[in-house]
């Protein structure tokens, strides 16, 4: 096969590559810029597109002995990524802009270019798994080593997507594995430390960076009853489940602490309460996708129990969901009704649920509402 | 074997030189030493040194040992600014072509930065030539104020040729030094040091035949030159650092079979350039040629722009099927910016990431455009299926089937 290996000039995606062309592949390697100025250094934790990166990958294709391009992917990004991931905040909502980089760059601008050139297969340094079942249809799965899984940021992956993708890194049993072969392998990048936080935010001052591109205005902090209990310098600061930095001048009327439940932007409100209503009993995803063939309850609206995930590196709880069509809801396609087993804490709007049977992603939604039972009944 | 298109990157290393680097490489003396290993290193480097300047068509005195074409351009434009503004402190403008080197792009862009430069860009026409009324007019204004002139030669992505001589009446009428950036030109066109009136002329070993890290500046010798690297005075005071012996020989090796077989090797080498350009119109009738036609371009090189395509994309595909070539653009981390040299021809963004170079050279054969010719077609309809980036994708997302279920669909 052809094979367009992505390499960020990470570890990973070098050993990833690596087995690639011992599997007998005809591999490329490609480095996404995903900005016009890249950095000159890594400071601190790393960027996904420094100079330095950039070297990186390139000395490990020649080390490999694959020929080595940049693709300028940093138009694309800025709008579909960063400008997205601004929206969402602006709009309450808490984005993953890893999974969109997934969904919409290298699965997606990066993928067309790779076919159009005659490629079959991306193949990126992930921790997951493909698997074809009897007909040939493909399936995600989580990697063997659990506590490296990255599937969820793959969770978003369409059949299409699937179909074009290689994870080479599926079965590795640990992450020091990889660093000792790509030792082995003689890379120079085996000793690198990992990237962390999100590429564009060079510092990982997340709420500094945003404060400077979102309108930040005063507003009120009410409690579960809406009553006003102080008052915040900008909604959009926020996220739910938070405790600290709060600044509340009343206090609760049992003397507990308080988290944020909720963020309404339209209001500019941010709502406080205690920590039993953070519990998430009920979750409602829109722009609902499956990765690969979506089982057969989707199709017939039926109900199938499976496991949610809704942070790259949350623990996978219990629960039933369902598909419900039709209505008046924006979302043609449907929403995805998920009812925890086990309620989960912190859920944000625009966070990503991922639906598990097994080893098997079945797919995701962007979260919607998160609804607590118990507030409910308030 | 690839198919090399891409001499004006760097050229094969000719016997000659080969045979003179090892035989230098493996003996000892500096040639400043007054020993006998030295002067028997220094016999080699003056030997050379008059090679070089017979080839360039300067006096052996007015050849300037450095590492390189960008070594030399560093060296002309910083020296001759600052020793103009030296003698003459209102001295702080420099006319230079939209169409330069970076060595001498950035140079410039630095002395504004850094040193209170001033630099007027003269503007070019759609081949890429310097328009000399803007130069002239440029020229008239205050020459008092103008501490030097430079353009290129010849250009190294489109392979325009300028109007060096008249550039040179022109400045010097108004009293002012001018210096040229030759890498290219030198070893593929009559090149005249003596001849063209040039105060100072940028060359390079390797473009030639010699090997990577050496060349020359030709320095008239009655041009006073603020050094840039100070040290032992080698090189009139004006290039510090021992000499480099077997390289110096190397390049002047090269250098003298580039001069004696000038003539018939141009007339070949075009024939063959004419071959390719002919040939690619042909097969790719949508491809438009860059820089000057006929004889106002350089014989080796050949550079177009193919609509509706990444110029790296036509790159990778041609590399897969065995030629090589290039966009003719330098890039920033990999990243592929448009040329500078296109843009000031007038071509917009979109236009100009379509570039494609092919160069040839001492080692080109007819089989090597065959092989072009034979590639192309393919590879541009692949390239452009591939399209631009920056457009949206055509792949199924989550986020293209929830908005197809929107829509009805």
């Amino acid at each position: 096969m052809r094979v367009l290996a992505a390499m960020s000039g990470g570890v990973d995606s070098a050993v990833a590559a690596a087995r690639a062309v011992e599997a007998g592949h005809d591999v490329v390697g490609v480095h996404l810029a995903l900005s016009r100025m890249p950095g000159t250094l890594r400071t601190g934790s790393r960027g996904c597109c420094t100079i330095e990166d950039s070297r990186d990958a390139w000395r490990a294709c020649d080390v490999l002995g694959i020929p080595y391009y940049v693709w300028d992917f940093s138009e694309r990004f800025k709008e579909d990524v960063v400008q997205d991931f601004i929206d969402e905040y602006a709009a309450g909502r808490t984005p993953n802009p890893c999974m969109r980089c997934n969904e919409r760059i290298k699965f997606a601008a990066l993928l067309e270019k790779a076919i159009a050139l005659g490629f079959d297969a991306v193949c990126t340094g992930h921790y997951a798994k493909v698997i074809e079942d009897a007909d040939g249809n493909r399936e995600l799965h989580r990697a063997a080593d659990w506590a490296k899984d990255q599937s969820y940021v793959l969770g978003v992956l369409t059949h299409e997507q699937l179909k074009h993708s290689m994870f080479p890194l599926a079965e590795t049993p640990s992450k020091a594995e990889v660093r000792a072969e790509a030792e082995r392998r003689g890379l120079s990048v085996a000793n690198k430390p990992d990237s962390h936080d999100i590429c564009f935010i060079p510092d990982g001052d997340t709420a500094g960076w945003l404060a400077e591109k979102i309108d930040m205005s005063t507003g009120d902090i009410v409690d579960e009853t809406g009553t006003k209990v102080g008052e915040h310098p900008g909604a959009n600061a926020f996220t739910v489940g938070q405790r600290r930095g709060l600044k509340l001048g009343t206090p609760a009327a049992d003397g507990k602490p308080r988290f944020v439940l909720e963020i309404r932007p339209k209001e500019n409100k941010v709502v406080v309460g205690p920590e039993a209503l953070l519990a998430i009993d009920e979750i409602r995803g829109i722009k609902v996708s499956w990765a690969g063939l979506p089982i057969a309850e989707v199709e017939t609206g039926g109900e199938f129990d499976c496991h949610a995930q809704v942070r790259a590196h949350g623990d996978p709880v219990p629960a039933t969901a369902r598909m419900e069509v039709g209505g008046d809801q924006a979302d043609a396609a449907g929403q995805l009704v998920v009812r925890l087993t086990t309620p989960l804490r912190g859920v944000a709007p625009g966070q990503t649920i991922v639906l598990y049977q097994g080893s098997r992603v079945l797919g995701q939604a962007t979260i919607d509402a998160a609804r607590s039972l118990q507030r409910a009944e308030l | 074997m690839p198919v090399y298109l891409d001499h004006a990157a760097t050229t094969p290393l000719a016997p000659e030189a080969l045979a003179a680097l090892t035989r230098e490489l493996a003996r000892t003396g500096n040639p400043s030493s007054l020993h006998g290993s030295g002067r028997r290193a220094r016999r080699a480097v003056e030997d050379a040194r008059e090679a070089v300047a017979a080839a360039a068509g300067a006096h052996p005195s007015e050849v300037i040992f450095t590492s390189g074409g960008t070594e030399s351009d560093n060296l002309a434009v910083k020296g001759l600014y600052w020793s103009r503004v030296a003698d003459m402190p209102a001295r702080r403008r420099i006319l230079c072509s939209a169409v330069e080197h970076h060595a001498v792009l950035d140079t410039v862009e630095w002395l504004e930065r850094h040193e209170g430069a001033e630099v007027v860009w003269l503007p070019v026409d759609s081949d890429g030539a310097v328009d000399l009324a803007v130069l002239d007019a440029e020229l008239s204004r205050d020459p008092d104020t103008i501490a030097l002139v430079t353009v290129i030669w010849a250009n190294n992505e489109v392979g325009t040729i300028q109007p060096v001589s008249r550039i040179v009446e022109l400045a010097h009428a108004a009293g002012v030094p001018v210096h040229s950036d030759a890498v290219q030109a030198f070893g593929s066109l009559p090149v005249d040091f003596k001849a063209s009136g040039l105060d100072a002329m940028s060359i390079s070993g390797h473009k030639i035949g010699g090997p990577v890290g050496v060349g020359a500046l030709l320095l008239g010798r009655a041009v006073k030159l603020t050094p840039v690297q100070h040290g032992g005075g080698q090189e009139r005071d004006v290039r510090s650092g021992t000499l480099d012996t077997a390289s110096i020989a190397a390049f002047a090796a090269a250098a003298e079979k580039a001069a004696a077989t000038l003539g018939a090797e141009s007339a070949r080498i075009a024939g063959l350039r004419d071959r390719l350009i002919d040939g690619v119109l042909e097969r790719v009738p949508e491809a438009v040629l860059r820089g000057a036609a006929g004889n106002g371009r350089l014989p080796g090189n050949a550079h177009f722009t193919f609509p509706g395509c990444e110029g790296d994309s036509l790159l990778f595909l041609l590399d897969l099927a065995g030629v090589e070539s290039s966009t003719g653009s330098a890039c920033t981390a990999g990243v592929p910016r448009p040329s500078h040299v296109l843009l000031a021809m007038g071509l917009d963004e979109e236009t100009a990431r379509g570039a494609q170079r092919f160069t040839l050279g001492h080692a080109s054969v007819e089989g090597d455009v065959d092989a072009l010719l034979a590639a192309l077609p393919d590879a541009y309809a692949r390239a452009r299926q591939a399209g631009m980036a920056g457009h949206e994708s055509s792949i199924q997302t989550a986020g293209t089937l929830a908005r197809r279920a929107l829509n009805g669909g």
